[in-house]
Order: C-alpha cells, then structure tokens, then sequence
C-alpha cells in the first residue's frame, strides 16, 4: 500500500524565522507516527499544513495520495484532527458539539445523533452529555476533542499533544483509546514532548529539534542504535568523580544535577565506579528516548 | 473562490445559538423601537409641522416608521459581524475548529455574512411587526397597505448582506475587539443620525450630495419607498447602489480575512 503521507523537501516560513525545514518523511498505511520534539520544534506546523489549513511554503506535501494543494476539501473530508489548542464551541453543549461537528461533514442528522452517541460512550463522556463546555475539566475537553476528531469516521486522525497538562488517569485512557483506534486499521499522526507517550504508543517517530529531524525510526531501534541497552545515571557527582567517568572514554552528559553515562559496558563501570566512589549515588536502568535526545542534543527535552 | 455548501453549515451553527436563547434575544428588539415611535413619533412628532417627502405632506411618525425599519437592518448585521463575528473568531476560535474540516474559510466568512443578514431580516422584521401593532392599535398614521410592503423583509436582508460584509471588513483589520469604537463612532452613528432615519436629507441643505455616499441613505430610501408604496427613478439607483456595494465588500471582506486568518 502507498504511504498516506508523503513529504519531501517540506518548507515552511513565517517570514524571516523558518518553522519546518527541509524535511522528508513517509506516513504508512495503519501504523501510529509521532513527531517528538520540544516546543517551538515546528510539530504543530507541521500538522496543520498536512491538514490542508497552513499554505506550505515549498516542497512536496501529499496526504492520501492527493496534493495538498490542490484538494484540501477532499483531504479534510478523510481527516480527523485534534487540534493543540482547545477549540470546542462554547456555545454548545457537549452533544452538540458533536452534531454541529457533523453538518460541516455534510453528515445527515440521524446518523450525527448516533455517531455523536457512539463517540460520547468511546471516550467515557455519556454523562456529561448534555453539559455546556465551560462546565467540563481539562481531560474532559480533551476527551471531547478527541471525540470531535473521531465523528467524520477519518482515515487518518491527527493528535496535536493529546495529553499535555492531563493527570496520569486521563493519559492513559487516551492511550488506550489510541491503541483502539489503531487496531481498526486507522492511521494515527501524533505530537508530543513527552518521551514515555512517543515510546509507549508510536510504532515510528521522528525527533524534530528547530524545523528539523534529528533522528527517525522505532523508538527501540532509536535506543539500541543511540544508547545501547543501558545507562548508568549518577547524581551529585563530585568534580573528581565526574573527571573519572569521562575518563573511562565513554559519552558522558551532564544534565543539572546528574551525569549520564553511556555505554555498552555501564554495568561493568558502574561495578567499578562503586568500589571508586561508593558515597556517590549510582544506578543502572534501562535506556529511553530522553537519554536518545540528551546523546543527541547534550540537553533534556524537558526539565523534569 | 472557494466557496460551496459549508456556508450554510456555518448559517446553521449561529442560528441554532440564536434560537437557543430566543427569549433573551427578541425581547430588546421588540421594545426599543416601541420606545422609539413614542418618544419620537409621538413626543418628538407633534412639534413637527408642514413635514414633506417626495413632494408630498406627510405625518412624522409615518416618516419615522421606515427609518426604524432601516436603522434595525443596519444595526442587527453590523453588530453580528463586528462584534459577534469577533468573539467566534478571536476568543473562541471556532473559524478554526471550522476550517479544520472540509468547509472552508470562504464558506466561513459567506455563512458568517449570511447569518450577520439574516439577524438584519429578524430585527426588521420585528421592528415591522410592532409598528403594524401600533398602526392598528393607536397610530392610525402608521397603517401600511401597499403591497410593496412585502418586499421590505427581503430588501432588509439584502441591506442586512450589505452592512455584515462591512462590519466583517473590521474584523478583518481591527487589533482588539475595543477598536470597534471606531467603526460604530465614524460610520454608523452618522449613518443612524443622517442616513434619512430621523429627517428627509433634503433638510441638510448643500450637504445633501453626501448624505448618498452613506449605504443606509440608499437602502432607507428603499425600505421607506416600499413601506409608503411609493417609487422613484431613485430607487433603481439605491437598488444598483445596494448590489455593487455588497458584491465588492464582500470581495474585499473575504480577502481580508483570508489575509488575516492564513497562518
Ligand atoms: N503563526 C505563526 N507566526 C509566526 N511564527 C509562528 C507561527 N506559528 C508558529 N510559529 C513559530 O514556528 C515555530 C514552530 O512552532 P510550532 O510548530 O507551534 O512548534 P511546536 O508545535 O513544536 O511547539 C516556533 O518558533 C513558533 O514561534
Ligand atoms: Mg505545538
């Protein structure tokens, strides 16, 4: 099957400051695809000219096979986006927001009531069907976003930063809906800054730092390739601990309080560094996509 | 241009806001223009002697009663889509969650204009209902029976299409939703006082010319004429007027928008 996005050379520049340089990607047929980065990286940018509402600035951009140039209305017809930025309609409640939704699809009524049940069942909100917008907390209006996003039946849904500022039990009921979603065959385009979300739920992603892509694949081929399978974490290292460590001739990062130590051999050093150091707190564990971005940029994506 | 069925889907979405809360939204437009057409009618009016239009002696508040039909034409598409247009765009970024889907930005601002329209027919159309009651009830004066009556609500939408794509080109350009000041101290409050509202603009003397540059000088003229079941070769050209304006402000209101709102 032909990839159902495709992106080369992509531009995107708003005046003199470039938000999306240069960049190519595939976006296959069912899989989940994110774009990691910090903010201010140019996801968002991204998102919006693949749904056909930011003019691209050069490059090729094709979405289900068509330009998204020239049939933006046919694009959108297949799309369903969850936008970064709350834009439910105030002057509706929450039913309603998803019926009103539906007639810009040209959906018939009947068929908006019963989707707009369906969805409101999804995403745990049936009780809160009749409640205006303003009345609802953060991880319902995401919830209901997300609902939005799912009433046209799309193709392909895109997820600007589905869970930014939710607590962990909104998160994960997101997460577990997305993995729904992808098992009936759909394709999921998503954004984050958190490295857990990107490596728990995307089957490919790319790491995007100023317009561009610092690295793409799995996320654990990412690991395998950037970290290997370990990483020794130090905390309040002294001057002299942190001399001996960078010593041992491996990559070394140092990111407020703690040092990173990376290599195939951790587990060994750490023995070793032990017996050197033992009032200094060591610890090994298993390597992320945080300590991919600290490798590859020498800075956290967030302060934690 | 870019425009098909999402526009009405746009219509749809504000009328159904409307009709929510359609106590709260008919209530002031049924009393302020009774209010007017005793204060001014009646209060105002029985000062005013020798009075004439067209050529012909006529009762003030026969006069005014038009230019209440007018001033609501205007009012009720030049708030909607200044203000009211404002509020979805800016504060609660529904152009946006709309763009998202397959409607498009033109089909907005069309449907937006529309609806900004159509709250002119509703008000008007109030407006005439009421001095109907007050003809039939204690204002003889005020009685209409021409047929040409029927075409006052449909000419009040097209007067309503008109002053909406105005106000939309504001909201276009406009940094803050307190700059509207501006646009309501420099064009319609002069056009709600000279805009053959209150008076004939034959009463401004050397100025009258310029009385014809203001929309609501032509479609006052219009709605009065029709009101009265009267007609001039003048109301061809307040027609031609009507039409050629609304066509280019709305041009210019789509541009600007999409000029503003292309990110
Ligand atoms: N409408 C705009 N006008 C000017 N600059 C913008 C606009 N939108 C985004 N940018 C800039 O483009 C860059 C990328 O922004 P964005 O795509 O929102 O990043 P992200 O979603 O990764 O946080 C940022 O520097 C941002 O300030
Ligand atoms: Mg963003």
């Amino acid at each position: 099957m032909p990839p159902v996005v495709v992106a080369r050379d992509l531009v995107k520049k708003f005046e003199d400051l470039t938000a999306v340089d240069h960049i190519s990607f595939d976006i296959e047929q069912g899989e989940i695809f994110g774009f990691l980065g910090p903010n201010g990286a140019g996801k968002s940018t991204v998102i919006r000219m693949i749904q056909c509402v930011s003019p691209v600035t050069s490059g090729r951009l094709e979405v289900l096979g068509m330009d998204v140039r020239e049939r933006p209305r046919e694009i959108k017809a297949r799309l369903g986006v969850a936008p970064q930025d709350n834009n439910l309609d105030p002057d509706f409640n929450v039913i309603q927001n998803l019926t009103s939704y539906a007639r810009y699809f040209g959906m018939p009524k009947d068929r908006a009531v019963r989707r707009a049940n369906e969805l409101l069942e999804f995403m745990q909100l049936e009780e809160k069907r009749t409640v205006m917008i303003e009345k609802l907390s953060g991880g319902m209006k995401r919830r209901l976003i997300v609902a939005r996003a799912l009433i046209n039946d799309p193709d392909i849904i895109i997820l600007d930063e589905p869970t930014t500022g939710l607590d962990p039990q909104a998160r994960h009921l997101i997460w577990e809906r997305v993995r729904q979603l992808k098992r009936e065959g759909r394709t999921i385009i998503l954004t984050t800054h958190y490295m857990d979300e990107a490596e728990q739920l995307c089957d490919r992603l790319v790491i995007m730092e100023q317009g561009k892509f610092l690295m793409e694949g799995t996320p654990r081929q990412m690991i395998a390739d950037v970290v290997g399978d370990c990483v020794m974490e130090v905390i309040d290292a002294d001057d002299e601990a942190e001399r001996y460590l960078r010593t041992q001739g491996q990559q070394v990062e140092r990111s407020a309080d703690r040092l990173y130590v990376y290599s195939g051999e951790c587990r060994t050093i750490n023995q070793e560094f032990r017996r050197l150091y033992p009032e200094v707190y060591s610890v090994i564990r298993t390597a992320t996509l945080e300590d991919v971005f600290l490798r590859l940029t020498g800075r956290r994506l967030r302060e934690r | 241009m870019n425009l098909g069925r999402g526009a009405v889907a746009v219509w749809r979405r504000n009328a159904d806001v409307f009709f929510k809360t359609w106590k709260t939204n008919f209530l002031p437009s049924i009393f302020e223009p009774l209010l007017y057409l005793v204060a001014m009618g009646l209060g105002f009016g029985g000062l005013v002697v020798g009075l004439t239009y067209a050529g012909q002696p006529i009762d003030y508040i026969r006069f005014l009663a038009p230019g209440l039909i007018s001033i609501s034409a205007m009012y009720g598409g030049f708030f909607e889509c200044s203000y009211g247009s404002f509020v979805r765009m800016h504060y609660q970024k529904t152009f946006d969650a709309i763009v998202a889907t397959p409607v498009s930005l033109e089909d907005v601002i069309v449907g937006e204009i529309m609806w900004g329209a159509s709250k002119s027919l509703i008000n008007s159309t109030i407006v005439l209902a009421v001095i109907a009651l007050m003809g039939w009830l204690l204002f003889p004066a005020i009685q209409f029976t021409s047929l040409t009556l029927l075409l006052v609500p449909p000419i009040t939408f097209l007067a309503g299409l008109l002053f909406s794509a105005l106000a939309m080109i504001f909201t276009a350009l406009v940094p803050n939703i307190d700059s509207f000041n501006y646009p309501f101290f420099l064009l319609i409050t002069p056009m709600f006082l000279f805009g053959g509202t209150f008076f004939p603009i034959s009463q401004l003397g050397a100025a009258e010319p310029f009385a014809y540059i203001l929309p609501l000088t032509h479609t006052s003229l219009l709605i009065r004429d029709m009101s009265l079941g009267m007609s001039s070769p003048l109301d061809l050209l307040a027609l031609v007027y009507v039409l050629v304006m609304t066509a280019a402000t709305s041009y210019l209101a789509v541009r600007l928008m999409k000029k503003r709102l292309t990110r």
